[in-house]
């Protein structure tokens, strides 16, 4: 059974005084597995923080169901949602932690809130903390701490009643490369280290790259693609997913790179797709000098995710032209391959 | 400007209408300040997206504190009069111009504390919903906490307004350093002893702004 699971779920905000409703979520199903890592990426406005404020009920659905842990949470009342809450930890973008509160404080407030006893508090606190590393922070204030040691504050607040998901609202959008990549080796820790489940909206690709084992991509309220994250990468199908494939993998040249690039280039080009060891590049190249057809590498790269390696390689072919034309054929049968039109 | 004064006799009063001053202004701070963050408190959770949110509660609330808030105190005073008799037993003195008072202050208030909790980020109140927070709760433990700063600016704020509305107290037989001024200095023509009440007022405002300033820096942490 899955933790999270969604059918044809619905959300419309009313309208608003001189504005008209909005259809935030229009027909999402969705299932995530105890475990997993979840990426849901999509542009502003694709609904992925209204569907994942589904998940701990911050929103309210207008039509589908939405199960957690088995139970049905759309048909709860606000008390009984109030328990889902305590199994779901979050995090946000802007860390939303108390100002008021110290470190210490803000890791407390869901253990007080649980009814949590003062000195199992402590104990728990301190555990916390020394978790994400900030064990020496517990007296500072929120505003005396760094963007990346503020979301290890709200990580440590969102794992405090030892939930068994955790929902990240564009958790590193507001931090820098290197303290992204520390909040994100945390979160890998808390999936690895602590079994928890984790569902992460972004839309930073580099974020579904090094984080998440499942993508889903949502366009305008729907779920448009979805899978495993290197088959997503490597292979994206709709346009809106090759938008934001297109961010971190040179994957294809843009027309007006292609321009350039065949000034300077004679011959055909064509654009071969390795995935992981199913084609070793060797015997495509040892293909090409066979047939005595010179090639050159003039676009593309070799990426890695998550220890699986895959890529596009673009080569430009020049020679005789009925060799060149054996030669295209002859890789279509070695490794899936495409001729760039002119 | 005449400068013959009649202040050395008059020291027992001066003291006797600071502190009934103090105890107008107390009582109205107390009473009115509750009312007031209730009022306040229940202005912004019904606002659109709020923790109960509610037009008709909404808007219910707004006409009523837009309806008393722009009364000038004077006549404020005399308005409620007949409701102070109900619900104090007197339409004249100490007791009623507090009731006023409070009446007064609550509508002001309430929206000092409105506007000092909209600044209070919607993301720490979803933080601690997301956590499985009550809504009351948060009001206690989220909302106001956060806001605590400028919240003690608002009511150091309100406490010289308080003050100011005081003074008018003579009008329904109250007491106070007003009324002195009045009574013994403005229609005495005694300059120095109205110059002597309002010193004391001066003296009582700055006093309670620095308390207020230094409390508000503590929480503020700045």
């Amino acid at each position: 059974m899955a933790l999270v699971e969604l059918r044809d779920v619905h959300k419309t905000f009313p309208a608003t005084r001189g504005g008209t409703a909005v259809e935030a979520i229009r027909g999402v199903d969705l299932s995530v597995e105890a475990g997993e890592i979840v990426g849901i990426v999509g542009y502003s406005g694709a609904g992925k923080s209204t569907l994942v404020r589904l998940i701990n009920a911050l929103e309210s659905t207008t039509s589908g169901s939405v199960r957690v842990d088995g139970r049905e949470i759309t048909t709860l009342r606000e008390k009984e949602l109030r328990q889902v809450r305590l199994g779901i930890g979050m995090i946000f973008q802007q860390f939303n932690l108390f100002d008021s509160r110290t470190v210490w404080g803000n890791v407390a407030y869901p253990l007080q809130v649980a009814g949590v006893s003062k000195a199992d508090q402590a104990r728990r606190i301190s555990d916390l903390l020394h978790f994400v590393g900030l064990a020496d922070k517990a007296h500072s204030y929120p505003d005396q701490l760094s963007g990346g040691q503020k979301q290890r504050v709200g990580i440590a607040r969102a794992l405090a009643t030892s939930p068994s998901l955790l929902l990240a609202d564009e958790s590193t959008s507001a931090l820098d490369p290197e303290t992204t990549e520390e909040v994100l080796a945390l979160l890998r820790r808390v999936n690895r280290e602590l079994g928890i489940t984790i569902v992460v909206i972004t839309h930073e690709m580099e974020v579904v790259r090094s984080l998440a084992h499942r993508v889903l991509v949502m366009e305008a309220g729907r779920v448009v693609e979805e899978g495993p994250t290197l088959e997503v990468l490597s292979a994206p199908q709709q346009p809106v997913t090759r938008r934001f494939v297109g961010t971190i993998i040179d994957d294809e040249p843009a027309p007006e790179v292609l321009d350039a690039l065949r000034a300077r280039h004679p011959g055909r080009f064509v654009k071969l797709a390795f995935r992981g060891s199913e084609t070793r590049q060797a015997d495509v190249f040892a293909e090409l000098l066979r047939r005595e057809v010179r090639f050159e590498l003039v676009y593309g790269g070799i990426e890695e995710v998550q220890g699986d390696t895959f890529g596009n390689l673009t080569l430009a072919l020049d020679g005789d032209a009925a060799a060149v034309d054996d030669a295209v054929n002859a890789l279509a049968d070695l490794v899936p391959t495409q001729e760039l039109a002119r | 400007m005449n400068l013959d004064t009649n202040l050395p006799d008059l020291w027992s009063l001066v003291w006797q209408a600071t502190f009934e001053t103090l105890y107008i202004v107390a009582i109205t701070l107390f009473l009115g300040g509750l009312l007031g963050l209730l009022l306040g408190l229940a202005l912004y959770v019904t606002r659109r997206g709020g923790l109960y949110a509610s037009r008709a509660a909404n808007l219910t609330l707004n006409v009523l504190v837009n309806f008393f808030r722009p009364i000038p105190f004077v006549i404020f005073i005399a308005a409620v009069q007949p409701l102070a008799r109900v619900v104090v037993g007197i339409g004249i003195g100490n007791r009623a111009i507090i009731f006023a008072l409070t009446l007064a202050a609550a509508f002001g208030i309430s929206r000092i504390v409105e506007q000092n909790l909209v600044t209070v980020r919607p993301g720490v109140i979803e933080a601690a919903r997301s956590v499985g927070a009550s809504r009351l709760r948060i009001i206690g433990t989220v909302l106001v906490p956060e806001a605590l700063g400028p919240l003690i600016l608002g009511y150091t704020y309100a406490f010289v307004a308080i003050v100011d509305m005081s003074a008018i107290a003579g009008v329904v037989g109250g007491g106070g350093l007003g009324n002195f001024a009045l009574q013994y200095g403005y229609r005495q023509f005694d300059t120095v002893v109205t110059w002597t009440a309002v010193l004391i007022i001066v003296v009582l405002v700055q006093l309670v702004q620095l308390l207020g300033n230094v409390l508000a820096r503590r929480v503020l942490r700045r």
